[in-house]
């Protein structure tokens, strides 16, 4: 027994299976990241003034990323051109400079954009401790020009004791009426080596950046985590297709292999495209 | 040589002749993990029916607390905290936990590991190839790798039971923030606990379903015999298809909604957890800002089409089976194919009709309460179809049939009764009430389980060569429509006197202040008459059990087409062998050829022929149409 129409196509539609396999099975995708977008658009609007932080995350690393899966997707497509045209060599560099792409990406998530997030350190202040901490907060300031109040101090936790954290401060604490500070940075300015104490009576909450720490960041290592799972998932693929194994395949049945890459490609795509929504909703907005 | 057929080759070094490659497999590959559609179909419709039959023991369970509530539970009462641990049922007496586990997790078996294993996969795997004249489905690997996916989720499920604490308690809906809270704390593990254990097993479940949808709808589109245009198509592979395409696109947002609670429960996050809970006094130590809310939505968002999940299977059933022993054509096979796509499209936005309590505002309302509508007349036009079939037909009253002339009317109670929860001022009184129990198991019990039974004992022949007793068929028939509408048309009246579907004592306390009588009982008092028929019922399927079994080796032979059918399925020899058809099928005409005139046979079965005679006499364009 053999199923009809895994390599070549169906004549009325044009199409063999696995192409329709994979397109539904990105619809279902479309879905699942619609559904988790939705969450994001729904927690933000309902979040309570000063509630939503931005400029937290490091714009120029994001962009770096957006370019890598932007190459990964298109030295993805040589790679399948290539198989097309039957040049096994030319397939197996793309196929390479597609899997490094794809590890670059997950590096840079995991082992810098993540890890710097964990060490960062957060205090909500109580509403009627706003005052106390006025000078670390410009509240004064910012009401008087109509902006969102500040009612988090950030940085990284030098020390702590029973009572009070200390904490070496973001520049946007340790000089909060500079006009500079209302917006944020593109390049992310490092910790200032302005020590705050801060009781921990007037706190009314202090983490770490986890996912803990607020609707956003719980939203972003989500959703980043789920993105970067389904990148390794591709990478895993890739690689299964890059080794001598899909070799074997390749002389046996090409088409069958370069199809193979086309349906991974298109999820790598999508990928891609997940990743085109990530990177706005979460670094720049 | 076939491309295709060396690329099948080489995944097993030892067959070089694809033909006899089933010949080889020893009996682990050939009947546990299997990748023919045939024997998957059977796996999923045999672990479908042992889900049901647990879900439905759950539930006998509670109606003994629901009738003699606070009274121990003679004879099993002293196994069962042996069983589910001391906390369930001491002395034999409920505890409010297990009430609600028990409550939580009939929802979720009968439904997740009951119903759609078996409605959609089971049927869906098994018939559908068969009726499209396919050797199996497009992905075979793919579709056992669904199967284990349903298996390890459904084994999470049942494992669940047996953790500290028992299984997930805030019911089948598992709404925000309460099973964010729950099974959590002292004397809980932080992984191994009911609630988070559910929604491990249900992330193995919607994988399991993702797989399934993607696999039917390529096998649809792709492996149709030549011939068989989409016109052609037997109305329940159209039902799977638009199954199919819910389970796709509906089950993702749950979930995303699903991680979004894990995170809640393992990583302290607070996606549906709103600022400032507080919980046994304390305020929690979370960051705040979720919404119960978008649970809801989410939940919904799967949970409505979910509902069509469960009754589209069963319509396309309903609908081989009515035109088979009616001997004449389904009446409006056409408007049955696009109500079925309308009811496919329109699920996806009614979901918020399930949440008119919620305070969404009246603008949301009125746009959903308008969709709700609407929903119901591709539903009318359906069971319309159906009925008119029957008319002028020469009726076969065997089991199938039984089970499927029953199908109608209780459907339409449950379709019926559901109208006035579709208006929210209407709603505001019923909303959580016995009446909602009720108008959804009119649904899903009478209606869609007997669809489901229909179909077994219709398409037992052709999975085993035998058929199974009609004798004990009936048996089996009576006294199950007797006990349903016993059990189900008194909550009605249950519901419109007031009765909360939630209450762990049954409405006794609320009783003491309602005691007005219905037909002689108070509310509280038609719980007795309620849970014996629940219990009869129980009993009535013994027959089905036996019978079902007994008929493997022992029922009567039959040949490969022994309800004189027309669609392709009965062309295969019975069981199938693997690669299921001795000849390429060809369609050459529609589904419901009965009774054709100037024929010697009531019956003309796709494959057959279209005659010169014919030819004139026949408007459509009779030739093949090349695929």
């Amino acid at each position: 027994m053999e199923i009809p129409y895994t390599v070549s196509n169906r004549p009325d539609t044009g199409l063999w299976n696995a192409k329709i396999g994979i397109w539904l099975f990105l619809a279902s995708e479309v879905m699942l990241f619609g559904a988790l977008f939705s969450a994001y658009i729904f927690l933000r609007i309902d979040a309570a003034p000063g509630t939503w932080p931005h400029g937290l995350l490091n714009v120029p690393v994001g962009t770096m990323n957006t370019a890598i899966l932007i190459i990964s997707s298109v030295t993805v497509v040589l790679a399948w051109a290539a198989l097309k045209m039957r040049r096994y060599r030319a397939y197996w560099w793309y196929m390479l400079a597609t899997i490094t792409c794809g590890l670059i990406f997950l590096t840079v998530k995991l082992a810098y954009e993540w890890p710097q997030k964990f060490e960062h350190f957060g205090a909500y202040i109580k509403p009627d401790a706003l005052a106390k901490y006025e000078k670390y907060l410009g509240n004064e300031r910012r009401l008087e020009k109509g902006l969102e109040p500040r009612i988090e101090i950030t940085g990284h936790l030098h020390s702590q004791n029973a009572t009070e954290y200390e904490v070496a401060l973001d520049p946007v604490n340790a000089d909060p009426d500079d006009p500079a500070m209302d917006r944020p940075h593109f390049i992310p300015l490092p910790v200032t080596d302005k020590i705050a104490t801060i009781e921990k009576a007037d706190v009314q909450r202090a983490t770490m950046f986890l996912p803990t720490h607020s609707a956003y960041f719980a939203s972003y290592f989500t959703i980043t985590g789920l993105h970067g799972l389904h990148v390794l998932g591709g990478v895993i693929v890739f690689i299964y297709m890059w080794l001598p194994v899909s070799k074997k395949l390749y002389q046996r049945n090409p088409e069958h292999l370069a199809n193979r890459v086309e349906v991974s490609g298109l999820f790598w795509h999508f990928v891609d495209l997940v990743w085109i929504f990530v990177f706005p909703l979460f670094y720049l907005l | 040589m076939d491309p295709s057929a060396s690329v099948e080759t080489h995944h097993d070094p030892h067959s070089h002749a694809g033909e006899h490659e089933h010949h080889e497999l020893g009996w682990w590959r050939k009947y546990i993990f299997s990748t023919d559609h045939k024997v998957i179909g059977i796996q999923y419709g045999l672990c479908g029916l042992a889900f049901l039959f647990l879900g439905f023991c759950l539930m006998m369970l509670m109606r003994w607390q629901l009738a003699y509530p606070g009274q121990a539970l003679p004879v099993i009462g002293k196994f069962l905290p042996h069983i589910f641990g001391p906390g369930s049922m001491p002395d034999g007496k409920m505890t409010p936990d297990f009430y609600n586990s028990l409550g939580a997790m009939h929802g979720t078996i009968m439904i997740f590991l009951g119903v759609v294993p078996l409605a959609f996969a089971a049927f869906g795997n098994f018939v559908v190839p068969l009726q499209i004249g396919a050797p199996d489905m497009t992905f075979p690997k793919v579709n056992a790798a669904s199967f284990w996916a349903f298996g390890v989720g459904g084994v999470i499920m049942l494992i669940s039971f047996f953790v500290p604490g028992g299984a997930a308690k805030s019911g089948w809906t598992s709404y925000t923030p309460l099973a964010g809270i729950a099974d959590s704390g002292p004397g809980h593990n932080p992984v191994f606990n009911g609630q988070t254990l559910w929604l491990i097993g249900f992330i193995f479940l919607i994988t399991s379903s993702l797989l399934g949808a993607v696999n039917f709808i390529t096998t649809i589109i792709q492996l149709r015999a030549k011939g068989l245009t989409w016109m052609r198509l037997p109305f329940f592979v159209w039902a799977q298809f638009v199954t199919a395409f819910l389970l796709l696109l509906a089950f993702p947002p749950l979930e995303a909604a699903i991680v979004m609670q894990l995170m809640d429960r393992l990583a302290h996050t607070s996606f549906f957890l709103p600022t400032g809970l507080v919980v046994n006094g304390v305020p929690m130590s979370i960051s705040g800002g979720g919404s119960p809310l978008l649970w809801q939505h989410l939940f919904w968002f799967l949970g409505h089409p979910e509902v069509y999940v469960l009754i589209l299977p069963a319509f396309g059933i309903v609908a081989e089976i009515l035109a088979n022993n009616s001997r004449k054509p389904l009446w409006g096979y056409k408007s049955l194919v696009f109500s079925v796509l309308v009811i496919g499209f329109l699920s996806f936005i009614v979901w918020a009709h399930h949440m008119w309590l919620t305070g969404m505002g009246s603008a949301v309302s009125a746009f959903f309460q308008t969709t709700t509508l609407l929903i119901s007349i591709p539903s009318v036009i359906i069971l319309s179809a159906f009925f008119i079939s029957l008319w002028g037909g020469s009726i076969r009253f065997n089991v199938p049939m039984l089970f499927t002339i029953a199908f109608l009317p209780m459907f339409g109670i449950g379709g019926l009764t559901g109208i006035p929860l579709a208006f929210n001022s209407a709603d505001l009184y019923l909303h959580d009430t016995y009446y909602v129990i009720a108008h959804f198991h009119y649904i899903v019990a009478p209606g869609t389980i007997f669809g489901l039974f229909a179909g077994v004992y219709y398409w037992f022949p052709k999975a085993t060569g035998r058929k199974m007793s009609e004798f004990w068929g009936k048996v089996h028939f009576w006294p199950t429509l007797i006990c349903m509408n016993m059990i189900f048309l008194p909550m009605f009246l249950q519901g419109m006197a007031g009765m909360h579907r939630r209450w762990y004592d049954g409405g006794q306390g609320w009783n003491v202040a309602n005691d007005h009588t219905i037909w002689g009982l108070t509310g509280f008092q038609w719980n007795h008459p309620i849970s014996w028929a629940a219990w009869a019922m129980g009993l009535a399927q013994i027959p089905f059990i036996i019978n079902f079994f007994w008929s493997i080796k022992h029922g009567e032979k039959v040949n490969d087409n022994p309800w004189e059918a027309t669609t392709l399925e009965w062309t295969a020899p019975s069981p199938p062998p693997h690669g299921n058809f001795v000849h390429t099928p060809v369609a050459y005409r529609g589904p419901y050829e009965y009774s054709l005139p100037g024929r010697e046979r009531d019956f003309t079965m796709q494959n057959e022929p279209v005659e010169p005679a014919e030819r004139t006499r026949r408007k459509p364009p009779a030739e093949p149409v090349l695929a």
